[in-house]
């Protein structure tokens, strides 16, 4: 191995469903070890709002897409020595096995660390993966590779139905599926192929359950298994759609051995020098075995590994990479003992998906072999009972543990038997009916200890509803309920049902009798040995199934807490990970001790090194009580975990916890509409015109006045949940239905929505009501589409002077009058230079880490020494200044989300953004669009161009696309149009005229490179045609826009800048 | 709920614990050792090397997969490691009343009722566990009622008298002879054997095996203190004097170390899980093993024709040894696993090739 002296790594670009925040952590870990190594490290990762990209993690930055092209043209420039291809998901792994494949690795001498790229290539391929196994004697399911249709169907008839069709090369499953009948192959595959040029038929095993070990092997041929985990689901569920517990709970020491054993086996075998994982399908009647899949690379289910055990798996990765043996590493826990061992757990860990199908129009609810989940909890407890009940918690749906929720079921056997992402309250429900645990079992196949455990928590939940008063529950019972995982709320629920106080307050009742009994939870860290050996870092989690503290507290008042983001969601991602650790970063250099309190382990935040004190545990009012009463904070900070956080200020105000920064009267001020805007009509601040109503007949007078379109949305928001604009009385109705199933203790809000208006937001820090710093972007798309979803550009390039003026003048009467010191965010429509506010946030925003970043200048950092008391000079410089332009786009993940319509709107979609810098705004646009997926196309671009309104906003870019030679198809109204304006364009039938040339035919062909449909809100038969075109380029594959603002800017970026004019340019030569 | 009888377990230092009996009720006395594997209840609760012990394992939820069908084959339990429950008690966090596993067919806490061995679960087992670890192995007792009993320290007692068998048995019909002298020797000891075409002569731990022939001699694992077992460490002294390949695990290590002349020491808290790395000094391989013990050889009194096999990587501590230039060698840890990782396995593979080897 020659001497490395400068590592490239491949981040994961965008978050995306099966592509998540995980990447962040394991990047962020294999740069530390770079690091410690005295390595050069450069990253390319287009996604801005990730810790990695951060200052001081890697040494050099590139805000780029991670495709062979620009990291081809990166390699050049930056002249590596070695490359780790393995931290950034499959995107990186694509991308490494390309760049080895076309000889560039070769070409500039890159050496790649850690698994060579032909073992990669050899998990990679599901017919050479099997052949390999079988060499040694390791059965797989049995499976047939197919190249067309006809191979697919003949593998069929040899394995017989059910199968499992997969496509190979693919994130989480994409392509994949179970099917029972010719017809359902016949879709599955039509759509693997779309994907892929080789999809799998593979025996079924649903049933089966599901086991997985997380394996690290270094060069000198040591190799351990550092966790195996457990599917609560069995066979047939994605593991990334399954509920996950670690360590296994159902095997036996044989079974639990003999698949440790057989994956050191293949990990040897294969070749592997880092980490890996290994699914295998484990027969419920026998020691039987498949293995399923071998990840070659850091995965989702690694991340988690390292969490639930303490163990870091990519940290340690990175340095196997380097040529370390495993025996030489520290565990980074003890830092006494060896890295070379097995973590032993005195806890168990449930893993639970978050899903966000309410958020699509048409998507299938049900779960199953491909991965759909946004973003994952992990809960942390001595009991099952007690971590899933944390756990279904976490994921913050309104649900308050297994059982005290009010779930409607409308087929228990249905929702058992084909499950969907509410299937645990279907089996809540089952045992309200009666249902045994042996019929359960038969309709789910979850393993019956599962549901024994499951039981339990219902019987008790039985025991609590004998009692009328909290007070009449006798200790014991209070303890075993505790320790059962039931919160305060949930106990309450139970035993004070007919008490006419507010939720909170019955809850309050409960906490103060539960204390008055003496019953408080205890705090226990995460050791990796099971308190063999003590540990050194304050990794910790809450139980009521202990008596004694892990942790001397100091009550020094010195702790300052920082409330995390929770499970990554649409609306709430990674950008809050990168605010809660800048946070955590300014309270540990200004001498406080920092303290994190969250649960995803997709996170950085929750790796036990960013603070020191990490509480992964909940962000409920309860837990947080519970952590403060111990910990005695000098205050806590709301701030910069996004709306979970936020939500909790005036509650834990109202316990006299020290809320650091802005006071919680005043985010209730800007929280509470009523009360915002009477303080707007007070400053003299112009907003829509909204009125919070409660009856049908007051939003039709409503109506009246202001007329339509109208926004309708509930009281407390979230990325904007059953939010829509109606445009007519039936689409109001409709909405009107949906807004009262999503809070019916909330009134529903209807604003006046304003056509055509340009979007503009501010994200600035203020010290005492007097703003410090600020940043001002504006979107590229029109009012309508939510804000998470838009195209941002910062610095704003194309509002008026005068626009930008009475933005500041507005933040700052705003500031002033809400006595603000801290973050806060405002959101502005301006038509002409009329100014409207519709949203302000008295917290940190999604788009602070981009505006941080284009501008150099950590708005966290600066918000946390203000709310620590430091006085802060305002900053000095200003966004006028800066000669680039920096442009972030939204990732969607809608090829995942089977039958969702992608269109956008006030509701958000998307899943994850990138941010890029260029010279200009077009080189901007054009580096962040190829980031989220949008391909240069070659030829052929399909154009459907909506309403007149759009046919117009793209006329002269259709022009310029015809000036390059691409060639223009339409279907027939903007062909018309089109025509009429000079351009000959092809025209191709609707999807429901029986005519060729077919517009479906053409996308199904692979014929056009590129879809802009632009919706139009008018009859059933336009948007059924439409909805058609833009899912077929989805499920092809073909790179799709569906604004057409978004889409003549792209058009233009295209046309004027050229593939190779684009700046390889890193975040410090800006 | 059903009422369960409450319990105490009472250290020698005056800690309490409260907890729920779940096994048998009866006041008994014993070491508490707490050990740190994940799975193997079964294994370990019929592991001779336990007797005299009150189990504590660190893994909360202890019942999952309830207790296997108890089958034999060759004359040896399928799933256990011996006839019988050997540890005085076991204390867990969460028990699991009911269970699930194809292959089982009775809860833990039947089978412990059965064996007459008491269970008590709702134990801070890690706060015992950290007790334990800071202040070392004590002796203590599970108190039923107002019951008082005398506390009782194994150490002080030839354990492997007890567990020893107290017949010669001959298994297998192999191409190899080999001694095992059983001084609580795990069944998986006998499989390992057997499965590499052994046959096997189980003898009493005092049983004078130095006049007999045979291919090779086995030291087994074994409970307690090795400096009880004089008379085993007296033949072992006797045939080391000769060629014939010997091999031992566990208190078979310290038996092997004692009769060389080296010394042994109890360990503070000792080493019970399925997690402890050892390497070969020198080497780059590090190995997983199962370990359960709680004495260790004392490395600085190993004899010159000695060297260390195996040291312990987080510790330091003596894992095994061997004879520098005779074909004896010995392992503190358990290459036969059940339970644990089947890792080192190997040893046994290198025992058949020394006496292969002496053959020839």
């Amino acid at each position: 191995m020659k001497q490395i002296y400068k590592v490239l790594l491949l981040g994961s670009g965008a978050l995306k469903i099966g592509e998540a925040g995980e990447f962040d952590y394991s990047g962020s870990q294999a740069l530390k070890a770079l690091r410690e190594e005295g390595i050069y490290s450069v990253l390319i990762n287009p996604n801005i709002a990730t810790v990695q990209t951060s200052e001081g993690v890697a040494d050099k930055i590139y805000y780029l897409p991670v495709t062979p092209e620009f990291v081809e043209k990166v390699i050049e420039k930056e002249r590596p020595d070695g490359i780790l291809l393995s931290f950034g998901g499959q995107t990186a792994l694509n991308c490494g096995v390309a760049l080895y494949k076309s000889g560039v690795l070769e070409k500039y001498g890159v050496q790649v660390l850690g698994t060579p790229v032909q073992a990669i290539i050899d998990t990679e391929d599901r017919e050479i993966f099997a052949y390999k196994l079988a060499e040694i004697g390791v059965k797989t399911a049995r499976s047939i590779a197919a190249s067309s249709m006809e191979e697919a169907i003949a593998a069929v008839e040899e394995i017989g139905f059910p199968v499992i069709i997969r496509a190979a090369y693919t994130l989480g499953g994409l392509g994949s599926g179970f099917c029972s009948n010719r017809e359902e192959l016949e879709r599955l595959a039509a759509s693997a192929f779309s994907y892929s040029p080789q999809i799998l038929v593979e025996e079924s095993l649903k049933g089966w359950k599901e086991v997985e070990y997380e394996v690290v092997r270094d060069g000198y041929d040591n190799c351990i298994t550092v966790c195996n985990m457990e599917n609560f689901d069995p066979l047939g569920i994605h593991t990334g759609e399954s509920i996950v517990v670690a360590p296994s709970q159902t095997l036996s020491n044989s079974e639990y051995h003999k698949l440790r054993a057989i994956a050191i086996q293949i990990v040897r075998h294969i070749g592997i020098v880092g980490e890996c994982n290994v699914q295998y399908a484990l027969d419920p009647d026998s020691e039987d075995y498949r293995v399923i899949e071998v990840n070659a690379r850091l995965s989702r289910s690694s991340a988690l590994a390292s969490k639930a055990t303490g163990y870091p798996l990519a940290f340690v990765a990175a340095k196997l990479g380097m040529g370390y043996g495993l025996h030489e590493i520290k565990n980074s826990v003890t830092k006494v003992t060896t890295a070379c061992f097995e973590p032993a757990l005195d806890y168990v860990v449930c893993k639970i998906p978050r899903w966000d199908l309410n958020k699509f129009e048409g998507v299938s609810k049900l779960i199953g072999s491909s991965m759909k989940s946004v973003g994952e909890i992990m809960a942390i407890g001595r009991s099952f009972e007690e971590a899933i009940q944390k756990g279904i918690r976490m994921i913050g749906q309104g649900m308050h543990g297994f059982v005290g929720n009010a779930t409607k079921v409308k087929d228990i056997d249905e929702e058992l038997q084909h499950p969907t992402d509410a299937r645990l309250f279907a089996i809540a429900k089952a045992f309200d009916e009666g249902y045994s645990i042996d019929k359960i079992h038969e309709l789910t196949k979850i393993d019956r200890w599962f549901l024994q455990r499951l039981e339990n928590i219902h019987l008790l939940k039985e025991e609590l509803s004998r009692f009328d008063h909290e007070t009449d529950v006798p200790r014991e019972l209070l303890l075993e309920a505790k320790q059962y995982g039931f919160s305060d709320f949930q106990i309450a629920r139970f035993t004070m049902k007919d008490s006419p106080l507010s939720a909170h307050e019955k809850m309050l009742r409960v906490r103060a009798y539960r204390k008055s009994l003496g019953i408080f939870p205890c705090i226990k860290q995460i050791d990796t040995l099971a308190g063999e050996y003590p540990a050194l870092t304050n990794y910790l989690y809450v139980t009521y199934n202990g008596t004694k503290n892990d942790v001397e507290y100091e009550h020094d008042n010195r702790s300052v807490i920082v409330l995390g983001s929770g499970a990554y969601r649409i609306g709430s991602s990674v950008e809050f990970d990168w605010c809660g650790v800048s946070a955590l970063n300014t309270i540990r250099r200004m001498g406080y001790r920092s303290v994190m309190i969250n649960y995803n382990p997709e996170t950085v935040s929750t790796d036990y090194d960013t603070c020191d004190r990490l509480y992964f545990d909940e962000l409920s009012f309860e837990r947080v009580m519970d952590i403060v009463e111990l910990e005695t904070p000098r205050g806590v900070i709301v701030s910069t975990g996004g709306q979970i956080p936020n939500n909790l200020a005036m509650r834990l105000h109202g316990e006299n916890v020290p809320i650091l920064g802005t006071s919680p009267e005043s985010i209730d001020r800007a929280e509470d509409r009523q009360k915002f805007s009477s303080m707007c009509d007070a400053l003299g601040i112009d907003q829509p015109r909204w009125s919070e109503l409660t009856s049908i007949e007051d939003i039709y007078r409503f109506v009246d006045e202001v007329g339509f379109p109208l926004l309708i949305r509930p009281s407390y928001v979230l990325s904007g949940a059953a939010m829509n604009v109606v445009s007519n009385k039936d689409e109001l109705l409709h909405f009107l239905e949906l807004a009262a199933e999503v809070s019916k203790d909330h009134p529903v809000v209807v604003s006046e929505f304003i056509e055509q208006a340009k979007e503009v937001e501010i994200d600035a820090v203020a010290q005492d009501g007097e703003i410090k710093a600020y940043a001002i972007s504006e979107h590229v798309e029109f009012a309508g589409v939510h804000s998470g979803d838009a195209t941002i550009v910062f610095p704003a390039q194309k509002l008026y002077v005068e626009t930008i003026r009475r933005i500041k003048k507005i933040a700052r009467s705003i500031a002033r009058e809400l006595n603000i010191s801290g973050p806060f965010n405002m959101q502005f429509l301006a038509k002409d230079n009329d100014i409207k506010v519709i949203e302000c946030n008295l917290r940190a925003s999604r788009s602070f880490p981009f505006v941080s970043k284009v501008l150099k200048y950590n708005f966290i950092d600066m918000a946390t020494r203000i709310m620590l008391g430091e006085r802060v000079e305002p900053l000095a410089k200003s966004f006028f200044d800066l000669d680039y332009v920096g442009v972030k786009a939204s990732q969607f993940s809608f090829a995942r989300l089977l039958k969702a319509d992608p269109v956008l709107g006030v509701d958000m979609a998307s899943t994850g953004e990138v941010g890029c810098l260029g010279e200009n705004y077009y080189e901007a646009i054009l580096k962040s669009m190829l980031s989220v997926g949008q391909r240069i196309p070659r030829k052929n671009i399909l154009i459907s161009s909506g309403p007149m309104r759009s046919k117009v906003e793209l006329l002269n870019s259709t022009r310029m696309l015809m000036e390059k030679g691409y060639a223009i198809y339409s279907t027939e109204g903007t062909a018309k149009f089109l025509k009429e304006n000079g351009l000959d364009v092809n025209v191709l039938y609707w999807p429901d005229e029986n005519r060729e040339p077919n517009v479906m035919e053409y996308l199904r062909d692979g014929k056009i490179d590129l879809v802009i449909n632009i919706p139009k809100n008018h009859t059933r038969r336009e948007l059924d045609n439409g909805y058609k075109i833009r899912r077929a380029a989805v499920d092809y594959n073909i790179p799709l826009i569906t604004n057409a603002r978004l889409a003549s800017a792209y058009i233009y970026a295209i046309c004027r800048v050229a593939p190779a004019d684009i700046a390889i340019k890193s975040w410090d030569e800006y | 709920m059903q009422q369960l009888k409450k319990a105490r377990l009472l250290l020698e230092d005056g800690t309490i614990y409260e907890g729920t009996s779940f096994g048998y009720e009866k006041s008994v006395s014993g070491e508490v050792v707490f050990y740190t594997a994940m799975t193997g209840y079964p294994e370990s609760l019929t592991d001779p090397s336990y007797a005299g012990q009150i189990l504590v394992p660190t893994y909360p939820m202890i019942g999952n997969y309830g207790v296997p069908v108890d089958d034999e084959r060759d004359g040896i339990s399928k799933f256990f490691e011996s006839d019988r429950i050997h540890c005085k008690a076991l204390v867990i966090s969460d028990y699991s009343s009911r269970y699930s596993h194809w292959n089982s067919q009775k809860s833990l806490g039947d089978w412990l009722k059965e064996q007459q061995v008491p269970g008590l679960f709702g134990i801070d087992t890690r706060a015992l566990t950290q007790k334990l670890r800071d202040c070392g192995a004590m002796t203590g007792k599970i108190l039923f009622d107002d019951e008082d009993i005398p506390f009782y320290d194994p150490n002080q007692d030839n354990l492997v008298a007890q567990v020893s068998t107290r017949k010669i048995m001959e298994y297998g019909n192999g191409r190899y002879k080999v001694i095992l002298v059983d001084c609580g020797v795990k069944n998986n000891i006998l499989r390992c054997l057997l499965k590499r075409d052994v046959t096997v002569k189980r003898v009493p731990w005092d049983y004078d095996f130095t006049r007999e022939a045979c291919d090779g001699i086995f030291l087994s694992n074994g409970p307690g203190d090795p400096a009880m077992c004089e008379a085993t460490i007296a033949h072992v002294r006797k045939a080391l004097q000769g060629n014939t390949p010997i091999m031992g695990i566990c208190l078979g290590n310290q038996l092997m170390a004692r009769a060389a002349g080296a010394e042994t020491y109890k360990l503070k808290y000792g080493h019970r899980g399925h997690n402890q790395p050892v390497m070969q000094p020198g080497g780059t391989r590090c190995y997983i093993t199962s370990q359960n013990h709680g004495f260790a050889i004392d490395e600085r009194t190993l004899p010159a024709d000695w060297e260390p096999l195996f040291v312990n990587v987080n510790d330091g501590t003596n894992e095994g040894i061997r004879h520098r230039s005779k074909p004896f060698f010995s392992a503190q840890f358990h290459p036969e696993a059940a339970s644990g990782p089947v890792d080192t396995e190997f040893l046994f593979d290198d025992f058949i090739k020394a006496m292969q080897d002496s053959h020839e």
